[in-house]
């Protein structure tokens, strides 16, 4: 099949469902976003910035004891081993560097697990840039470790109260902000949602994560892999390795949405999976709604899966059959958790822990030479003690 | 009715507005979150504004992610949520309510998608004027907008503090009824003070419309109601309304009452 996009649509997903007040402000951040990436001395920069401080490229790492576990060449692509700990920080490096591009000194940012909230504060220390976090208060409960880790780097954490006190809500609470300082602000969203060009410019930024690996692959496994498989929240982080295989029609994409307490109950996160297209935060996308179109609230164990919208690209991709989505329940992810760590000594992000789950899950569905790929999101260091109290309730 | 004459003939805001003009009145718009701070005193809100001298009404419909309001809608969203309010509902309340003024449906682009495409239709035979929609900026998605456009509601739209010239023409050429001014950068709720640039705003959109201009967005005092009646054809009352609301119906309605005499005596 073939890919065809327009610029700010994804098929007829996407779109600037956004208050007039923004208009403006998003052609000027698109126009900027264009000029820089032809810009090489922006690439350059970006590109140093990397390596040296990101540490880019990441490593592809063998993974032989869950590879026989599942009946395949499982190699993961090691997002948890950037600085501070996730993929998150590969958007905020090219966002820092592009709102310091448009002359604005203040930046505003969203956070479910915290980890891009941690990865706009680390770039905005790194830049002398004032940070505003807003984050739920729930989520500042489930995730400590990375509110005292903004904090140390200057950023401001604002509890956002309103609604469910998640991921939705902090990022509802971002855009007040940017629709009132919008005139010297820049706002860094997480992932690849929001009105364009965030999508897009995200993925961009994220792609990196996709063309090292793709390249790793072929050198390591000299072929490119049967399956590429990545954790969907918002989804940045499967875009960013989804996009260099795009093209590679004969290379499986799987999305692995949060199933929470099950995709039949009220409890989940999988917009892609029992989802309506609807329109959240700026952008046409699938979307957990009820009948009236309010929008349902997510659930899931992980806070960075937690939230009732998607990407609108992966929409896109869903719609043309070019990826294909699942889902993962609480319970499976705990397991995935488990065994990543038991199997390989690397201890994942309760997000990345959904991807993780799926394999295990499907073995059987690939010879044993047929190569997997499988992206590490992020580091689960953040989520030891949220992990250990569910598994003590579980006994 | 006749349907020949639908291009010429002006719709019930833009009668309204024509009458106003007229009179040399200034519109006084409330708003009304339905179902806040329930189900009947919202509909009593509703009805008792006219006989207040509100001229026309915002009716919004509550939404779950409410991202351009301010702490105090985004309670009385909460609150209607929680009362089972939704968009059949408020078209039902508006239905009720018989409103003798026209009746402007606010509400954000997804309740209206989920709704179906007989929505707007729906919502005239319930008596409602107008519709002006949060997140549907001009030129987001030119479909929806011909379907808003071309339907039998007017469709009102925004003008913002940053909206350049280009596109408020834009804006202009395809708004009816009225032009709704946002008065400062941010979201709507009750602020102290004018922001000085408005007169400036409203000179420039005054040089490309003839279409008449309702601002709103933080109007709390009757003073401010004032100042902006002798530059606007309407000012829109939203939070300090809801606010208002929140203590009893009759302190809503006292309110606009002073609101309509600040401006009347202008």
């Amino acid at each position: 099949m073939t890919v065809t996009q327009t610029t700010d649509r994804f098929g007829k997903y996407g779109g600037r469902y956004v208050p007039e007040t923004l208009i403006p402000a998003l052609d000027e951040l698109e126009a900027a976003f264009e000029s820089a990436m032809r810009d090489d001395s922006f690439t350059a920069e970006l590109d140093h910035l990397l390596k040296t401080y990101v540490g880019r490229p990441s490593p592809l790492s063998d993974a032989p004891r869950l590879s026989a576990k599942v009946g395949a060449l499982v190699y993961l692509k090691r997002e948890d081993l950037n600085h501070t700990g996730a993929h998150k920080i590969n958007n905020t490096v090219g966002q820092a560097l592009l709102a310091r591009r448009m002359g604005k000194r203040r930046i505003i940012a969203e956070t479910g697990a915290g980890q891009h909230g941690v990865a706009t504060a680390t770039i905005c220390a790194r830049f002398g840039l004032q940070c505003i976090v807003y984050m739920g208060e729930e989520d500042m409960r489930r995730q400590q470790l990375n509110v005292v880790r903004m904090k140390l780097m200057g950023a401001e954490v604002v509890p956002v109260t309103s609604g469910t006190r998640t991921l939705k809500d902090a990022t509802s609470e971002a855009i007040r902000d940017w629709v009132t300082t919008v005139n010297d602000s820049h706002y860094i969203i997480g992932s690849v949602v929001g009105p364009a060009p965030y999508p897009r410019m995200v993925r961009e930024f994220q792609a990196t994560i996709g063309r090292e690996a793709r390249e790793q692959m072929l050198e390591r496994a000299g072929r490119l892999p049967k399956t590429v498989v990545a954790c969907v929240g918002g989804g940045s982080n499967a875009m960013g390795i989804f996009h260099a295989f795009v093209p590679d029609a004969e290379v499986e994409l799987v999305g692995v949405e949060a199933a929470g307490e099950g995709v039949d109950t009220e409890r989940h996160s999988a917009s892609l999976t029992r989802g309506k297209p609807g329109v959240l935060h700026g952008a046409l996308s699938y979307l957990l709604q009820d009948e009236q179109g309010q929008v349902h609230p997510a659930h899931s164990i992980s806070a960075g899966l937690d939230y009732p919208g998607v990407g609108p690209e992966h929409s896109y991709l869903k719609d043309s059959g070019r990826a294909e989505y699942v889902s993962v329940t609480d319970d499976a992810a705990l397991d995935g958790f488990q065994a990543l760590a038991r199997l390989e000594g690397i201890i994942p992000a309760l997000e990345t822990s959904h991807a993780v789950a799926w394999i295990t899950a499907s073995s059987g569905r690939w010879k044993a030479d047929e190569p997997v790929l499988l992206c590490v999101s992020g580091r689960g260091d953040k989520d030891v003690a949220h992990v250990i109290e569910h598994l003590a309730n579980r006994r | 009715m006749g349907s020949a004459s639908a291009t010429t003939s002006p719709d019930q805001l833009s009668q309204r507005f024509e009458t106003l003009r007229a009179k040399g009145r200034r519109a006084l718009v409330p708003y009304v979150t339905a179902g806040h701070p329930d189900i009947e005193r919202s509909l009593d809100l509703v009805q008792g504004l006219a006989d207040v001298g509100a001229d026309a009404i915002e009716v919004g419909v509550p939404f779950s992610d409410p991202m351009a309001d301010g702490p105090v809608i985004q309670g009385s969203s909460q609150r209607a949520l929680g009362h089972g309010m939704n968009l059949e509902r408020t078209l039902e309340l508006i239905a009720r309510a018989k409103s003798p003024i026209p009746v402007v449906l606010f509400s954000y682009l997804n309740p209206l998608l989920a709704a179906g495409r007989d929505v707007l239709v729906r919502a005239r035979d319930a008596g409602v004027a107008g519709v002006l929609v949060t997140d549907l900026p001009v030129g987001a998605d030119p479909d929806l907008e011909s379907w808003f456009g071309e339907g039998p509601l007017a469709f009102v739209r925004l003008v913002a503090p940053t909206t350049p010239a280009s596109r408020m023409r834009e804006i202009a050429k395809h708004g009816r009824g009225f032009v709704y001014l946002i008065s400062r950068l941010g979201v709507t709720g009750v602020q102290q003070s004018l922001p000085p640039e408005l007169g400036d705003t409203m000179r420039r959109l005054r040089a490309v419309t003839t279409l008449p201009v309702c601002v709103g967005f933080g109007i709390s005092q009757p003073d401010q109601a004032r100042t902006v009646a002798e530059m606007a054809d309407g000012v829109v009352v939203g939070s300090a309304i809801v606010r208002a609301a929140e203590e009893s119906v009759e302190s809503a309605l006292s309110l606009a009452r002073a609101m309509r005499s600040a401006i009347d005596a202008g």
